[in-house]
Parts: structure tokens; C-alpha cells; sequence
């Protein structure tokens, strides 16, 4: 299949920058829906879930649109689900932002705000705005077969956020960053859900690797499925 | 923590202007042409700020943010003229990430809260524009320099977080294009009285003031224009384009430095920064190469 482009489907539901996201898809050769139909949602060979914003309000809404069985459908099959910012948040059991909220529960475990973060004898402000580092979880852990495939450790992303996952199973974390004196999780993987602290739309070459990587990701399945359909 | 360092590109109709205090607005080039190069050259983030959106409509400003957000990858942040919650969304629909509010915010407060519940306080940069009074307070304008206010910016700073601002822009009038270095008073009592990052603008000519920035004026981002744009412009004197349709191009004609400014390449000053102990993105020359070779395959 020379001319196949694999199919995006970015969940709208009504926060965010969803524009910047389809671009990066676009620019990688994906094709991108923006959409928060179940249907489109449910065709498409991968799935993002977005996100800036609220967490309660963006929980409400996914009820609201009635999407959020859909998700969990889709995170309990193999098809490639990737939260990205709020949107990872969303996956983990329930957070604490303004009063205590439940997420997706699709990897176990809270979101917290970050604790005054250090640097020095400097406070640093919440939220963190801009670039930080990402590093695996433990030294020797390797990103291949990850969409983090192929970047550097210690590369640089960009980040906007004041809450932090706290996976409860140390295996699912993907990468961690630190900001000041806080090490937390940046990125996950549980099977087939990736997720990311940090906006790969917004870093620049480094963070549209990743996107290039899930086209591969995307286009292997589709292979693989395609295989087992002709068998 | 990684400072940030923010190119910012004043928009007058399809071209880069630049003056000195907000005016005699020369014509420097096209935006889209600078945007480009600083993306590749390590740029942080970006701002538009339309310098007349507000007189002549924006149409012009819409396109340029389009056609911007197609191929850069950093967070793009859009101002002026922006008056009401559809015109935020315009702006974001069009490819910007954050828009940054100063007129219709002091006119009406409630813009901040109403657009930072809207679209995440995140997206919600409010811009003070300030001028310093000879009693030490320093008054609010708006309407790129033009008309004061009476507001005073700390008083104004503290509110406008209050009601939801994700980030502060401060910026002197005052040292705008001037090269004498930001005002680092008013950058240090706004970012060490706030909880939500502040961008120092205004003044910066040449390295070094960055640096004061950060250190002296405890700023979590710059943003640059001067200092940037001339050393793109000194190395990029093969620009070709249109650039006679409207405004002074003088500058293009003559290339004449303002004598203050020792402009600088964003490399130039990361490095510097990085040098003196001032954390900041070096991107790597690996991840580099992807924005040209493998867009195809």
C-alpha cells in the first residue's frame, strides 16, 4: 500500500489548540480528523486525546458528548491511543484539581499539583511554561518501539502545566523530566496508550519525531492487521 | 527552570515593522520570512503583535498566522486589536496557541476571565504596556503607546492574574527600540509579585541586557525584537519582495544599525546565557535535521 496515510482521529471536545495538533499530523503525513464523533473516532486507525484547560470541566464535557466509554473501549483494544498534556491527565484515575475529580482510570493513579518547585532558593512558578528535558525512567530503559523511538535522551520539550500523573505502577512510566527540585513522570506507556506531559506539536523537530514515529507505529498495525485479515 | 527567549514580530498590514517607542515604524520585512529564521535558529516561542489590527481589521494578520502555523512547530502567541471572545477564537482557529490581550482587557476586565475559562488561562497572555512617570509609578497604555490610561501597572498586574492571565507580558514603551537595556525595575517588582510567569519586553540591545533580564529582573521569558531582527537583516541583505506597498523603507534602502544595538543571533545569546549559568534550550543538531529532510518520506 504505497499511497496509504493513516487516519488520525484528534478528539474534540471543545478546549485547546486542537489546530497546531492537526498540523504536526498533517505535516507527517497523517491524515487528521478533528471530531468528537463516536463513529469517526471509532474508524480512525489512531486516536489523540487533546487537551488545555480544566480537568472537571473536560471530564463533564466528554460525558456530555458521551465519548468516554468510547476511550476506554479504544485504550482496552490495540488501537494507538495518545493523551497529550490534559489529555494525559484525563487517563489516570482522578485528579485534584479544584476538589477531587475521576478521570478515565485508564492507568491507575492521581494527578497533583506541582509543590512549590525549587531551583536553589528560587520558587519557581506554576505553571511551568516552556522547555524542559525528558529522560527515560531508569537508567539503561530504552524508548525503541515507543513513539520516543530515535530522540535523544535529555531532549528537549515544551511544556504548560500545573498538575503532575502519579503512576502507581512504576513500569508504565515512559519518561521523566524535573522542574527544580521535582522529578516527575512526563510521558507513559501502557500497551497501546502513549501519553506526554509536554506538547510534541509545540517542540519544535525533536517533538515532530514523534508524530513521524506514530505514522510508523500507526502504518506497522495496519499492517499486521491486514496480514491476519488475509490469513 | 529554562528561561525563554521570544522573538517578537510587530505587524503592520503584510510586514515586520519596528520603531522606537512604538513609532516611526520602519519596514524591516517580511514576518514570515524572520518567523522562518528563528524557528530554525532555536527560537522558544513566537509573538505576532499587530500594531494596527485595531484601525484597519486583520484580515492581513489572519493569513500571515496561517500560513505561519503550517510549518512552525513552536508555540505561536497573536495580539492586537483583539477585542472579544470570537476574535480570540479567530486568532486560535487560524493556528495561534496563545493570544495576548491589552486594550479590550483594561477596558473591560472581565475579557480576561470570561477568555481564560473560555480557552485555559494558559492561552491567555495579558500584555502591560508601560510607561514610567516622573513620580516612580508607572501608568498602563493602550493602543500600541497611544492613549494612557490612569491604571497602574502594579495594581494592574496583580489583577489581571487574579482574574485568570496565564503569563504577563510586561513591556516598557519607554526603552521600545531604544537599546538601552529592559526596564529592570518594572520587570523584577511585576515578577517577584506575581505567581504566573512574566515576559520582559522592551529595550533589550544587546546581550548582556538579556541576561539582566533574568538575573536582576527575575523574568521567566524575553522578547526580543531590535536585537534579533537587525542580525537577521545584516545577514540576510539578499531579501527579495515587495516591500514598497506601504510604510518607510528607508531602512531597506539605507541598512542603517540604530547605534545602540549590537544585535545579536539567538544562538549568540544562548550560548552566552548557557555560559553564565542562565538555563536554556540548546536544541540538538540531530532533531534539527528534521524539519528539511524527512517531511517527505
Amino acid at each position: 500500500m504505497i499511497d496509504y496515510k493513516p487516519s488520525i482521529a484528534i478528539v474534540d471536545y471543545g478546549l485547546g489548540n486542537l489546530f497546531s495538533i492537526k498540523q504536526a499530523c498533517l505535516f507527517v503525513g497523517l491524515n487528521a480528523v478533528i471530531t468528537h464523533a463516536r463513529e469517526e473516532i471509532l474508524a480512525a486507525d489512531g486516536v489523540i486525546l487533546p487537551g488545555v484547560g480544566a480537568y472537571g470541566d473536560a471530564v463533564d464535557t466528554l460525558r456530555r458528548l458521551d465519548l468516554i466509554s468510547v476511550l476506554r473501549d479504544i485504550a482496552f483494544s490495540s488501537k494507538p491511543l495518545v493523551g497529550i498534556c490534559l489529555g494525559m491527565q484525563l487517563l489516570m484515575t482522578e485528579s485534584y484539581e479544584f476538589g477531587r475529580h475521576k478521570g478515565l482510570d485508564i492507568i491507575a493513579g492521581p494527578v497533583n499539583r506541582f509543590e512549590n518547585p525549587k531551583d536553589k532558593d528560587r520558587l519557581l512558578k506554576v505553571p511551568q511554561i516552556g522547555w524542559n528535558r525528558i529522560f527515560p525512567a531508569y537508567e539503561g530503559a530504552s524508548w525503541q518501539g515507543t513513539p520516543l523511538q530515535e530522540i535523544g535522551e535529555g531532549e528537549y520539550m515544551y511544556f504548560v502545566h500545573s498538575y503532575i500523573v502519579q503512576p502507581q505502577d512504576e513500569e508504565v512510566i515512559l519518561s521523566r523530566s524535573r522542574y527544580g527540585h521535582i522529578d516527575f513522570c512526563s510521558g507513559v506507556r501502557r500497551k497501546n496508550v502513549y501519553a506526554f506531559q509536554f506538547h510534541p506539536e509545540r517542540s519544535g523537530p525533536a517533538g515532530l519525531k514523534i508524530y513521524l514515529n506514530l505514522r510508523k507505529e500507526l502504518e506497522k498495525a495496519r499492517e499486521n492487521n491486514e496480514y491476519k485479515d488475509g490469513d | 527552570m529554562n528561561v525563554r527567549i521570544i522573538p517578537r514580530l510587530d505587524i503592520k498590514g503584510p510586514n515586520l515593522v519596528k520603531g522606537i517607542r512604538f513609532e516611526g515604524l520602519r519596514v524591516l520585512g517580511k514576518p514570515e520570512d524572520f518567523a522562518r529564521y528563528y524557528y530554525e535558529h532555536g527560537a522558544d516561542e513566537m509573538i505576532y503583535m499587530d500594531v494596527v489590527a485595531s484601525l484597519y481589521g486583520r484580515n492581513s494578520l489572519l493569513k500571515i498566522v496561517e500560513k505561519t502555523a503550517r510549518d512552525i512547530f513552536i508555540p505561536l502567541t497573536v495580539g492586537g486589536g483583539l477585542r472579544s471572545i470570537d476574535d480570540i477564537r479567530a486568532v486560535l482557529r487560524a493556528g495561534a496557541d496563545k493570544v495576548s490581550l491589552n486594550t479590550a482587557a483594561i477596558a473591560s476586565p472581565d475579557l480576561i476571565r470570561e477568555a481564560s475559562r473560555t480557552f485555559g488561562s494558559s492561552t491567555i497572555v495579558v500584555s502591560i504596556e508601560a510607561i514610567h512617570k516622573g513620580d516612580g509609578t508607572y501608568e498602563a497604555y493602550v493602543n500600541y503607546g497611544r492613549d494612557r490610561t490612569a491604571v497602574d501597572v502594579f495594581e494592574w498586574a496583580l489583577r489581571a492574574e487574579a482574574l485568570g492571565a496565564g503569563e504577563l507580558m510586561v513591556y516598557s514603551i519607554d526603552r521600545d527600540g531604544v537599546g538601552d537595556g529592559f526596564d529592570l525595575e518594572l520587570t523584577q517588582r511585576i515578577a517577584t509579585a506575581v505567581s504566573v510567569p512574566v515576559i520582559a519586553g522592551g529595550g533589550a540591545g544587546r546581550i548582556t541586557d538579556v541576561y539582566d533580564a533574568f538575573t536582576c529582573g527575575k523574568a521567566e521569558a524575553v522578547a526580543l525584537a531590535s536585537i534579533l531582527h537587525y542580525n537577521f537583516v545584516r545577514n540576510m541583505r539578499d531579501l527579495d519582495g515587495d516591500y514598497t506597498a506601504e510604510g518607510n523603507i528607508e531602512f531597506l534602502k539605507r541598512g542603517k544599525i540604530p547605534a545602540k544595538i549590537q544585535d545579536a543571533s539567538l544562538e549568540d545569546i544562548k550560548a552566552y546565557l548557557s555560559e553564565h549559568g542562565v538555563a536554556c534550550r540548546r536544541p540538538s543538531k540531530q532533531a534539527g535535521r528534521l524539519s528539511c529532510g524527512e517531511k517527505e518520506n
